[in-house]
């Protein structure tokens, strides 16, 4: 479904991505570890489509065609989605509205009418209770005033509401207690199927006992130093980053 | 410059293709002013003796007067010589296909019945929309009432009592460059009055009477609310107005007598321009300004998208004690508009409280100034104000500016200001784009939601209007 080769990315003339290479087939479960400023955020960025980052060498194929040759908004429309470390905030456009108008939007690019208010009304009533979202959020501007936690549990909403082929969690489990880490782990659970892929940005192996991954990858200093299964997430909580530092690149999983 | 500023920024660069409407003029005086040409208005119109010398008045006042430069706009000098004072109402159009299709376009996006667009664009309308329509019901149901709505025209002939009584009442005709000018050459405009105790039920729109006479660069309009009436008052519309007097100085005076209420609220959307040069947009020079009494309520809203110059700053004069005044505003400023706009509220009586909310928008190159006053007199105890002047710049070649000026005469009064300024945020934009979002829909998203206060207080389906407005106003500058 999807792959990097050879990946480099610079912003502003600083090189963060290194050369990465990645393959991503149908239903599987990535997980991406690493040290802060590794590049992990970048890599999702890139994937997403943000301009500010530049692929100075190397290729990105969606379902075998280039990727970069899509803006953001048709990546996201085919079935791309990025569930943000840092989510935005946009005052006065209720949480509604905007979730509306961006499925009415993927709608319209794969052909479909768009649903009106009533049976979209019913779909978010429905998917909040699958992520437990409080429905008082549906109605305030999209994250203004969330509290951390309420705007992670948000984004994953969002994923449920969408329904995209790739969805990228970039540390969407940093800030949330141990319940709302299980809600939400259920809520990509739920979602998981031959088709849908995943790419799970986090620091805690803890959120891997509830999504258990495919593979796990190591992101260090721009490169992918490590890839494995479970076992690896287990031996970087005992031991941490830095006895990759020595340790040779794996080839592979 | 990545592509999504450059996307933003074409917002600035909205065009306005078309050219002006070529329109038949008959009867209208050679340009120049003197005592003349003001009776001759006065004589044209069929006018009492009272009113020509209030003009002549007026006149006598305005030349001893200089145009103001306070305000933060720039504009080349205005010949007042060379302006014509008085022209006949214009020839209507044969049919909708001599207008402009990209006016037409924009109707449509708007959501324009195909008899309101003809209004609108200055074609004759046939008897089905002048007779049976809206128009003729909703004149019976106000008679009924005993509430007077008309033009000014007729209200000079109908009710000169009271148009003597309240004329030059809130807005005297000494009061500025302006509003001097506007009494001594007014064309026409609206009169309202709401008798005591009478709750208005419908709400009352120029829109009604668009077609009936042509109002001019120089519109006058006078509202009065009787002790505990209730109005409220529809200004403009959405779609795009062109016209070929560049000048525009209207005078707005609202009267509301104790325990009354009005509301008035505005959508301006002129040509505001050339989008290289600037030149042909519409200077629009306002003077607005409500008195309320005991217990009285004014509350202004206003949407300002069009205009090369806005120079507006409808006011309250809280003289009642108990009284309130309320100012709402979203002024939006592209390609080379500038906007210095803002309000006064001057608190008189005792236990007054006003409110501001004021959304500037910039983009492109347009230059957006809020400028607001709040005094507070020796005797009026427990004044109250919140003013809150929020900026949002698109692109990075605009500019915001605020000057609230804060005169406290009284200890006991409590003020509140606040003031933000943002830039419409890549981070924003992106996140949109991520779930599926065009640029286009997302700035205008974005935009409307900062304006989200300003149009809770227009009336439901001028609020939908204007919303759209902001909407088409963004589509075709992002596309
Ligand atoms: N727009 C930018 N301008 C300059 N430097 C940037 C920019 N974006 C990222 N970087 C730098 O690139 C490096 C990688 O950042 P990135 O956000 O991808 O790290 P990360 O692995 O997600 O870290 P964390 O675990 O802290 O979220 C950091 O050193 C960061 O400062
Ligand atoms: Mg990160």
């Amino acid at each position: 479904m999807l792959q990097l080769k050879n990946l480099h990315v610079s912003v502003d003339g600083t090189e963060i991505l290194k050369g990465i290479d990645l393959e991503i087939g149908p239903g599987e479960v990535h997980a991406i570890m690493g040290p802060n400023g590794s590049g992990k955020s970048t890599l999702a960025s890139v994937l997403a489509g943000r301009e500010e980052y530049e692929i100075t060498a190397g290729e990105i194929l969606y379902d075998g065609a280039d990727l970069t040759e899509l803006d953001a908004e048709t990546r996201a429309r085919e079935g791309i989605f990025l569930a943000f470390q840092y989510p935005v905030e946009i005052p006065g456009v209720s949480n509604t509205y905007f979730l509306r108008s961006a499925l009415n939007a993927i709608r319209a690019h794969r052909g479909e009418d768009p649903l009106d208010a009533i049976d979209f009304l019913e779909l978010v009533k429905d998917k909040a209770k699958l992520v437990r979202l409080d429905e008082k959020l549906l109605k305030r501007p999209v994250n203004e005033g969330f509290s951390g936690g309420e705007k992670k549990r948000n984004e994953i909403f969002h994923m449920a509401v969408l329904e995209p082929r790739l969805a990228i969690l970039d540390e969407t489990d940093s800030g949330l207690d141990i319940d709302a880490l299980k809600i939400v782990a259920d809520g990509v659970n739920a979602l998981r199927d031959t088709q849908r892929s995943f790419v799970v940005i986090t620091h805690y192996q803890r959120l891997l006992n509830y999504i258990v991954p495919d593979f796990v990858h190591v992101l260090k200093d721009g490169r992918i130093v490590r890839s494995g299964d479970r076992e690896l997430a287990l031996a970087l909580e005992d031991q941490g980053y830095e006895w990759l530092e020595t340790a040779p690149v794996a080839a592979g999983a | 410059m990545s592509e999504q500023t450059r996307i933003i920024e074409d917002f600035a660069t909205r065009e306005y293709e078309h050219g002006f409407v070529t329109e038949v003029e008959q009867e209208t005086f050679p340009p120049g002013l003197d005592e003349d040409v003001v009776r001759a208005i006065s004589a044209k119109k069929d006018e009492p003796g009272w009113m020509t010398d209030w003009r002549l008045k007026a006149y006598r006042h305005w030349l001893t007067m200089t145009e103001p430069r306070w305000p933060n706009v720039s504009y080349p000098a205005i010949d007042y010589q060379a302006i014509s004072y008085f022209a006949a109402p214009k020839k209507k159009l044969e049919s909708l296909d001599e207008v402009d299709p990209e006016i037409l376009a924009t109707y449509t996006k708007l959501g324009i019945p195909l008899d309101e667009q003809k209004a609108l664009a200055g074609v004759a309308v046939d008897a089905v929309f002048d007779s049976v329509s809206v128009a003729t019901t909703f004149k019976d149901k106000l008679a009924e009432l005993g509430v007077i709505f008309c033009s000014f025209s007729e209200a000079l002939r109908e009710h000169p009592d009271l148009v003597r009584k309240y004329l030059g009442s809130v807005v005297p005709i000494t009061d500025n460059f302006f509003a001097t000018l506007n009494s001594a050459v007014f064309s026409d405009g609206s009169f309202v009055y709401v008798p005591k105790g009478v709750r208005c039920p419908m709400e009352l729109s120029t829109y009604f009477r668009i077609n009936a006479e042509n109002t001019g660069q120089f519109e006058r309009t006078l509202i009065v609310a009787d002790e505990g009436a209730w109005v409220s008052y529809l200004e403009g519309c959405t779609a795009p107005m062109r016209d070929s007097n560049q000048l525009h100085a209207a005078v707005v005076e609202l009267v509301a007598l104790e325990g009354a209420t009005i509301k008035y609220s505005t959508v301006q959307n002129w040509y505001p321009g050339d989008r290289e040069t600037g030149a042909g947009g519409i200077y629009n020079f306002v003077t607005k300004r409500g008195l309320a009494e005991k217990r009285a309520k004014i509350s202004w809203t206003q949407v300002e998208t069009g205009s090369a110059i806005t120079w507006k700053y409808p006011s309250v004069i809280l003289k009642g004690d108990h009284s309130v005044g309320e100012f709402y505003s979203v002024a939006l400023t592209a390609g080379f508009q500038q906007a210095d706009t803002g309000t006064k509220m001057i608190h008189l009586g005792r236990n007054t409280s006003s409110t501001i909310i004021s959304k500037g928008i910039s983009a492109g190159r347009g230059q957006n100034t809020y400028r607001g006053q709040v005094k507070v007199a020796k005797k009026a105890d427990n004044a109250r104000n919140f003013s809150q002047c929020d900026s949002m710049l698109i692109g990075d070649r605009c500019g915001a500016h605020t000057f609230p000026y804060i005169e406290i005469g009284n200890p006991t009064a409590q003020m509140e200001h606040e003031a933000t300024t943002s830039k419409i945020g890549e981070d924003q934009v992106f996140y949109c784009n991520q779930r599926g979002i065009s640029t286009e829909d997302a700035v205008s998203m974005i935009v409307n939601g900062f304006c989200k206060e300003v149009f809770k207080e227009l009336p439901m389906e001028f609020a939908v209007e204007a919303q759209k407005l902001l909407g088409v106003s963004l589509e075709g500058s992002v596309g």
